[in-house]
């Protein structure tokens, strides 16, 4: 758990980057801070492992404050990823991967069998890899490495400063989802920053949009989408922030609330997509008109039913828009 | 060329150890400059203001003329007895060398990508973990390019040490100066530059391989 209490950034020479914000992120959470670029997003996440001073207020993990804590030690127990050059060229990537159990003192048996569970965790061989230098990965394989890194010594709390900023998009939203994968099996507290509206909605459970080093709003995704607090959110989000918000939600729940179309076994030009995928992506299947029917299918392949257009603009419309209550993700 | 030969034939083993004394000479120069500079050079790092200081300092000494460099040394040395000999030239020989070493570590620490000395203190490594695992390897070839030049600098000026008595390949040349004897004078120079070429072939080879594979280019 990390609660930042009134805590407040000024640099010397009178500039504010952050003004006195308070949130709290709870145990296994994952809190995106969003905003557009100089809001003092990254600011405040370094000023978590203290890579940044604090001028005011407090911020504490898991009830102790930061500043009562040796910085170095701290630093041990919060993993850090960021965007690029994280990954030390010097050092083989089991090298890297094992720096924290390292400096922890841990045996040398302890470190393999840990490189190992780590590597199994993002499906890479850790034979294969282990001896390998990080200009020899690609772009992908580098930033799995450097989030494992994070990873190496358990630590209960991440700080993540863009880590996926650097990829192209399709190896993004796979990564992204691997690591959402990840997150369920080790249940981190996470603090995790992005420019990115998707990404954001993607990842977060809670999203924290600053400006100016303000904390405009600190809410669930949807809840941003689809009650914005103020004029600023509202723009921030976009037009298509109704649309943006279907990416929160999985054919499933359409179907559980209002239910498939019928599907026509005479037409022929049909395609099928899995139940569990998101809408957004789904509307954006339709609207292209790939085919002249989709049929919904179960992991086993059985079919379930159509969706259409218009099933989802009627979920869109009386499932997210007139529900009064916070439709919590996942 | 037969001339040559029977030159080569009487002098062969004078030549040889003139040269190891040359080569002593240098090698201790260089040993004790890197001892002073590599440190100095990463302690700079720390201290903006100083390193301006220091590195003007070692540039000035670099532009003393070498004879005027080891004139000096005599009078200095003689306070101790030891105004002639390995000891003024040695001395010598150390100042010159310390501005490519101290300015080659100063630039090639200063250098490391921000991020990457981020993410180590990000990881909480202490700052001397820090400067061992992360900024020393990754400056390692910067730092050799400096020790490089200094050792080439003090081969080349290492001659001008035969003039105060220090010995070394310079005393076949200054030998062949005062007797105008041009076997003499070519076959010092050309023992110096083997000397420079090995000694330099040499230290790229340690630079090769101690350099991390992936930051070789």
């Amino acid at each position: 758990m990390i609660t930042f209490d009134q805590t407040t950034k000024t640099y010397e020479g009178g500039v504010t980057a952050v003004k006195g914000v308070d949130f709290t992120v709870e145990k296994g959470e994952i809190v995106v801070l969003l905003g557009p670029s100089g809001c003092g997003k990254t600011t405040l996440l370094r000023m978590v492992n203290r890579l940044e001073t604090i001028s005011d207020g407090k911020i504490m993990i898991d009830g102790e404050d930061s500043m009562s804590l040796d910085s170095i030690e701290l630093r041990r127990k919060i993993g850090y990823v960021i965007q690029s050059n994280g990954l030390f060229p010097n050092m083989t990537i089991e090298e890297n991967v094992m720096i924290v159990p390292d400096l922890l003192g841990w045996s040398k048996k302890k470190k393999k069998e840990r490189f190992k569970k780590l590597m199994d965790m993002i499906s890479m061989s850790s034979d294969e890899f282990g001896k390998r230098y990080p200009h020899e990965l690609s772009g992908g394989q580098q930033q799995r490495i450097g989030v494992i890194r994070a990873l190496a010594a358990d630590p209960p709390v991440m700080l993540m400063d863009e880590p996926f900023g650097a990829l192209d998009p399709i190896i993004r939203e796979k990564i992204q989802d691997e690591f959402l994968q990840i997150q369920k099996e080790v249940n981190k507290t996470i603090l995790f920053v992005s420019h990115d509206i998707d990404e954001a909605i993607r990842m977060a459970d809670k999203i924290v949009l600053l400006r100016d080093g303000e904390l405009m709003q600190y809410d669930t995704p949807s809840e941003m989408l689809v009650r914005p607090k103020s004029e600023f959110v509202r723009e921030f989000f976009g037009k298509d922030r109704a649309i943006k918000s279907l990416s929160l939600h999985t054919i499933r729940e359409l179907q559980d609330i209002i239910g498939l179309a019928e599907f026509d076994e005479g037409i022929e030009d049909t395609i099928t997509i899995n139940v569990n995928h998101d809408l957004r992506n789904t509307l954006s299947m339709l609207l292209n008109q790939e085919a002249d029917q989709v049929i919904v299918i179960d992991d086993d392949g059985n079919k379930l039913g159509a969706i259409t257009i218009d099933i989802v603009q009627k979920y869109l419309h009386f499932e997210i828009k007139a529900k009064p209550t916070l439709v919590q993700k996942g | 060329m037969d001339k040559w030969i029977k030159f080569l034939e009487i002098n062969a083993s004078r030549i040889f150890d003139l040269t190891i004394e040359h080569a002593i000479l240098v090698g201790a120069a260089i040993l004790v400059a890197l001892l002073i500079g590599v440190p100095l050079g990463i302690y700079l790092t720390t201290n903006d203001y100083l390193a301006e200081t220091v590195l003007q300092i070692a540039s000035v000494m670099l532009t003393i003329p070498s004879i005027a460099l080891f004139g000096v040394m005599i009078p200095v040395f003689s306070i101790v007895n030891l105004g002639i000999g390995f000891v003024p030239a040695f001395v010598a020989l150390v100042l010159y060398a310390q501005l490519p070493i101290i300015r080659n570590t100063y630039t090639a620490i200063r250098n490391v990508d921000p991020e990457m000395r981020d993410a180590a203190i990000g990881l909480g490594m202490k700052p001397i973990q820090r400067l061992f695992r992360v900024e020393i390897p990754n400056a390692f070839p910067v730092i050799m390019a400096g020790i490089r030049t200094a050792v080439v600098i003090n081969i080349g000026i290492g001659v001008i040490a035969a003039y105060i008595g220090a010995g070394g390949l310079g005393v076949l040349i200054t030998q062949g100066i005062t007797r105008g004897d041009n076997y003499l004078i070519i076959t010092g120079s050309v023992a110096v530059a083997i000397l420079a070429m090995i000694a330099d072939g040499f230290l790229i080879w340690i630079q090769k391989r101690y350099t991390p594979k992936s930051i070789a280019n």
